[in-house]
């Protein structure tokens, strides 16, 4: 057993599950890989050889097509096979099946599997379970983490606001629900951002979130104040109906994102969110569509970010 | 069951704390029972003689709480098997919870399992009666009966008494013939799907916490009914430190109240769950450092009686899944004993405060004859070796439940002999 899960003995990355216990410098490889495959995008011809010949598995337990697509565009960017299955999540919810099913595809001579399920830690149960050569990219576990989005999120804010060292981000909304939340607050704490404030009532803020490195706040203006990055969560409707909030009309109210809330903010603050969004519920679609928006080109770097992940992990083995 | 033997066990240092014995001194057996201390009885010819010089010798240990997994999941664990752990163990009586399948709510069930414990003649097989029906909480067992058939305590296992009037009338009913509780402190509602203490690790997992009020909020409720009622009530299982302050201060109000503990809560915390090991899935869960430091001296400080093992074994598919997926549980009975010595290793208490909280104490609550090596008492002993030193090997356990997150664990003392009702049932070659 390699002594750290995500890397090799040589130090290379082997498995991408989570922001958490990895080197800054990986971070900061992921951003300048991504960089080039930005301005490669832009080009008419858009494939790369570098995953020539490996296979791809994308692996969803859970459904979600904006994933799914920008990972499956990305491999087949890098001339990847790809193949993408949405086993049902039921009947996979137990252990030794969940393992049956990657067996089975590893059998068939995978390389890497990318896997989002609804349950935390099944990425890292799978990473612990697969032989060496087979590599694990989590797109998603339950409410643990979402590195890849937290990565193209990153790359995003670096590309509208420059350096990190300066910025004051917000996070606002389901905190407690939330993965990508919590991968976004491991990697700006990672890249050295000056301040991470989680908004939202204390009904949706997890237990001890300070201890994560962040400032939390109740109030949406105080929250806001002078950041440069508001990043929004996406509210699911059914919180509702476990009590966590009482109504989506007072949610708005409170902590929905409008340009009267959002004035709070830097004039140059940039909009993010992880998508889908709950238009009306968490953000104004005047906020979503407006100049301050990046909500699209987090879209668009997503694809850059994960060929650059892909390709840090398979780049460079066997006949790639 | 063998011939019983006279056996003389030779030169141990004994350890009684029900009779505060703590000497080197011979021990003579006949027909099952203790017949003498010190010198040999007159007319006693030692058919077999146990050398326990250098080792403790101590009553057979007494487990509060032991799934065997028989009947109804036999897939996991067998009487048979887990018998035969226990007293690998040291354990000579185990308390087994009426959540079987099916469930220990008929005298029939009881008597079955007295029976096939009998039958399998290596650990006392003690059943809890289910405390209501199906353990539904909704209406109440027949208590007395199960009780004539050797129920010794009454519990709902870990299904909760959501109903406080069903709770109150339970209590008022087992009062009426002395009979005694075991409290499970749960509140289904605050622990909902949670899978691991609510704390900053839950946090960093993303997974759904088990806040410590969940317990609290419980253990004030039933403390409540208990004094209104005046039942005998055990907590079984405590997992927080604020638990553990609310039953004190019940009892310097003159409840009689007691209380034991699962002995990996007093080795574990939230932080052992930190790369989602499904082998720390437990329930009540792993705490904080500050819960297991109250709890360890709470058993010092007497206010918990108990130290059990909470046995459940698993086959290896029930711990081979999505941490909130796999099945709450360890396999115990082989590292209680182990377990504890290091406690008392590492200066936690001393070495006749963790035998009378695995003997004497349990005996005790439960108003058994048992966890003493008193005259004329049956011969249920553990002989050990405190000083042997072994790392624990999973696949060696003699349980079926190969699912214990102590592996590699280096140990210090051993058993070596166990003795149920004066005949060797476990030698260790």
């Amino acid at each position: 057993m390699r002594p750290h899960l995500q890397y090799t003995n040589n130090g290379k990355l082997h498995h991408f599950l989570s922001i958490e216990g990895l080197q800054k410098e990986t971070l900061q490889q992921i951003l300048t890989t991504a960089d080039k495959f930005t301005q490669f995008g832009q080009r008419e011809i858009k494939k790369l050889p570098l995953l020539r010949g490996h296979t791809v598995v994308n692996l969803f337990f859970e459904n979600s097509s904006r994933t799914r697509t920008t990972f499956e565009i990305a491999a087949k960017r890098l001339s990847a096979d790809v193949i993408n299955l949405n086993p049902d999540s039921s009947s996979t919810s137990k252990g030794e099946t969940l393992l049956d099913t990657v067996n089975i595809l590893e059998a068939m001579h995978t390389d890497l599997f990318i896997i989002r399920h609804a349950k935390s830690g099944v990425a890292e149960l799978i990473a612990r379970h697969v032989p060496d050569h087979v590599h694990i990219i989590n797109a998603g576990d339950g409410q643990h983490a979402h590195p890849t989005q937290a990565m193209l999120d990153m790359f995003t804010i670096r590309q509208y606001k420059g350096p990190f060292n300066e910025l004051k981000v917000a996070i606002v909304g389901d905190i407690l629900h939330s993965r990508v939340a919590r991968s976004q607050i491991h990697a700006l704490n990672s890249l050295g951002v000056h301040e991470i404030r989680v908004v939202a009532p204390n009904s949706l803020l997890p237990s001890q979130i300070e201890r994560l490195g962040v400032h939390a706040y109740n109030d949406l203006q105080q929250g806001l104040d002078g950041v440069d990055v508001v990043m929004m969560l996406r509210l699911q409707k059914e919180r509702m109906q476990h009590a966590y909030i009482p109504s989506e009309q007072e949610y708005f109210n409170l902590y929905g994102l409008t340009t009267e809330s959002l004035a709070a903010a830097a004039e140059d603050a940039i909009i993010m969110h992880p998508g889908p969004i709950n238009r009306g519920l968490e953000i104004s679609s005047e906020v979503a569509d407006g100049p301050q928006s990046v909500i699209l080109p987090q879209v668009t770097n997503g694809i850059a970010v994960r060929m650059a992940v892909m390709s840090m992990i398979l780049g460079g083995e066997g006949n790639g | 069951m063998a011939e019983l033997m006279n056996i003389h066990i030779r030169g141990g240092r004994v350890i009684d704390p029900a009779n505060n014995i703590d000497s080197v001194k011979d021990l003579y057996i006949a027909s099952g029972n203790i017949i003498a201390f010190g010198n040999m009885p007159d007319g006693f010819t030692a058919d077999k003689t146990i050398n326990a010089v250098n080792q403790i010798v101590c009553p057979g240990l007494v487990d509060l709480s032991a799934r065997m997994r028989e009947p109804g999941q036999e897939y996991k664990a067998t009487l048979k098997s887990e018998c035969a752990a226990a007293i690998a163990g040291g354990i000579t009586t185990s308390c087994c919870p009426p959540d079987t399948t099916p469930i220990i709510d008929t005298p029939a069930m009881a008597n079955m399992l007295t029976h096939r414990g009998r039958e399998i003649g290596l650990t006392h097989i003690l059943p809890l009666g289910a405390l209501t029906n199906a353990l539904g909480g909704e209406t109440l067992s027949d208590m007395h009966a199960l009780h004539q058939a050797g129920c010794v305590a009454f519990s709902n296992a870990e299904y909760a008494i959501t109903n406080t009037m069903v709770m109150r009338r339970a209590m008022e009913y087992a009062s009426s013939f002395d009979l005694l509780l075991i409290l499970h402190a749960n509140d289904p509602w605050l622990s909902d799907t949670g899978c691991m203490h609510e704390g900053e690790i839950s946090t960093r997992l993303g997974l759904a916490g088990i806040p410590e009020a969940a317990e609290t909020v419980i253990v004030a409720r039933d403390l409540a009914l208990i004094e209104q009622t005046g039942v005998r009530a055990h907590f079984a299982r405590l997992s927080c430190a604020r638990s553990v302050d609310l039953i004190v201060q019940a009892r310097e109000r003159g409840l009689k109240v007691t209380a034991d503990v699962a002995i990996h809560h007093l080795h574990l915390t939230e932080y052992d769950v930190t790369d989602f090991n499904t082998l720390c899935r437990v329930m009540p869960p792993l705490r904080s450092e500050r819960d297991k430091d109250s709890l360890r001296s709470a058993v010092v400080q007497g206010d918990i009686q108990a130290i059990c093992s909470d046995h459940q074994p698993h086959e290896r598919d029930a711990k081979l899944a999505a941490f909130s997926e796999a099945e709450p549980g360890i396999s115990g009975l082989e590292t209680l004993l182990p377990l504890g010595l290091k406690l008392v290793h590492e200066d936690v208490m001393g070495l006749n405060t963790l035998i009378a909280s695995l003997s004497s104490g349990p005996a005790a609550l439960l108003g058994i004859e048992a966890g003493s090596l008193s005259v004329g008492c049956l011969a249920d002993i553990c002989i050990f070796d405190p000083h042997e030193e072994w790392l624990l090997d999973s696949t060696k356990l003699l349980s079926k439940g190969r699912n214990t997150p102590f592996k590699r664990w280096p140990l210090k003392g051993r058993v070596s002999t166990t003795l149920l009702a004066g005949s060797i049932v476990y030698s260790r070659t």
